[in-house]
């Protein structure tokens, strides 16, 4: 269970990204208990199944209404899809299109009172990530073999710049996944903490309140913009580093 | 500039439209993403971290070797410069190309010839 071992007070704006552990399980001294996180992820997940099944049911010519969503949703990623990495990125449309919605329903669910945004840690944001670097890094080799090292030599750069091109090229390679990682994970957490403090100043200041209040109403109308919009560049960059992959330059 | 084929029941619509994003497609190569309205915000969004997160690996990877190889200050400092060298140069490139943060040349696409009522249908 949660312990106070932080000492920190009920209230703390941080609170919020606590992990509580809902079914204790332990193997080998590992705890692998159900938290909070993860019943956020099978909520999304199950939410996710069911616009695509009940999106999906009719499947009638003039859409109702679950299947306008869910065919917002599909057209949304194929487009994205096309416009970045052309027909050959059609084969990546399935993982995308999960790396997308889980992403967006993890940021949207995040949004209800009091949920768990589990796009806020970055053992989740960073475990997607890596599995977009590896995945596109074998894509990467797979479809070049050894030539996927000229990734790392810029074209055009002549033979006296390589020595101090390559290690440029390979650290900006390699940040890829933690710039990927913490944009969602820094911007997830930053927003939830600064609500929960505006939120704060409300009772506090008394009936000046409303100016927090109305800031916190401003705030949330972001926070929803910010929760999209993190999951499209999400998936927007994903898209970019398979073009890469699959073109090299 | 093609032949209008015959309307055909409704079963193979999907064929159809499948064919026609084909032949479009293929016509002029991949389109570019020019109208959306989200597209400069979640520009800006990617700007900022690409500084940090390139210096947090060079600075990682230069006292991981320092590490090592016992040699303290110098492969940090060398890589933080790289680190830092990585992190302009990626922000260069979002800014440029908007593309990637690896490569420099786009791949070469003609302008695409799709005019906006094209791309509306879809």
């Amino acid at each position: 269970m949660a312990t106070d071992k932080h000492g920190g007070e009920p209230h703390s704006p941080l609170t919020q990204f606590e992990i509580k552990e809902l079914v204790p399980f332990e193997v080998g001294g590992n705890s692998l208990a159900f938290t909070n996180s993860a019943l956020m992820m099978v909520i999304a997940v199950t939410l996710i199944l069911m616009l695509m099944l009940l999106g999906t049911r009719k499947r009638a010519m003039v859409p109702g209404r679950w299947q306008s969503a869910a065919e917002l949703c599909y057209e949304f990623v194929a487009n994205l899809i096309r416009d970045t990495v052309g027909n050959e990125g059609r084969k990546y449309f399935p993982f995308i299109f999960a790396l997308f919605m889980f992403i967006l329903f993890g940021n949207m669910l995040g949004m209800a009172p009091y949920s768990f945004t589990f796009t806020s840690h970055i053992a989740v944001t960073f475990a997607m990530a890596m599995v977009v670097f590896i995945g596109v890094t074998i894509l990467g080799f797979a479809k070049h073999g050894i030539k996927f090292f000229s990734f790392f030599v810029p074209p055009g750069v002549p033979l006296w710049m390589w020595p101090l091109m390559i290690p440029i090229e390979v650290i900006s390679y390699l940040s890829r996944p933690v710039s990927l990682a913490m944009r969602l994970f820094a911007n997830m957490l930053a927003g939830h903490t600064l609500l929960k403090v505006f939120a704060g100043f409300v009772p506090a200041l008394g009936a000046a309140g409303v100016l927090p209040l109305a800031f916190v109403g401003a705030l949330t109308g972001l926070e929803f913009l910010i929760a999209f919009l993190q999951a499209y560049v999400f998936a927007i960059l994903t898209c970019l580093y398979i073009n890469d992959a699959l073109h090299l330059h | 500039m093609m032949e209008r084929k015959p309307p055909k029941p409704r079963d193979d619509l999907d064929d159809r439209l499948s064919q026609f994003r084909n032949e479009r497609d293929a016509a002029n190569g991949r389109t570019r993403n020019t109208d959306s309205t989200n597209n400069g915000l979640g520009f800006a969004m990617r700007i900022g971290v690409e500084v940090v997160a390139a210096l947090v690996i060079g600075v990682a990877f230069g006292l991981f070797l320092d590490d090592w190889l016992g040699t303290k200050p110098w492969f940090l400092l060398v890589f933080f410069v790289f680190g830092a060298a990585a992190g302009m140069f990626n922000v260069y490139r979002v800014v440029q190309r908007q593309g990637g943060a690896v490569g420099y040349r786009q791949p070469d696409t003609p302008a695409p010839e799709v005019s906006k009522t094209d791309r509306d249908g879809e």
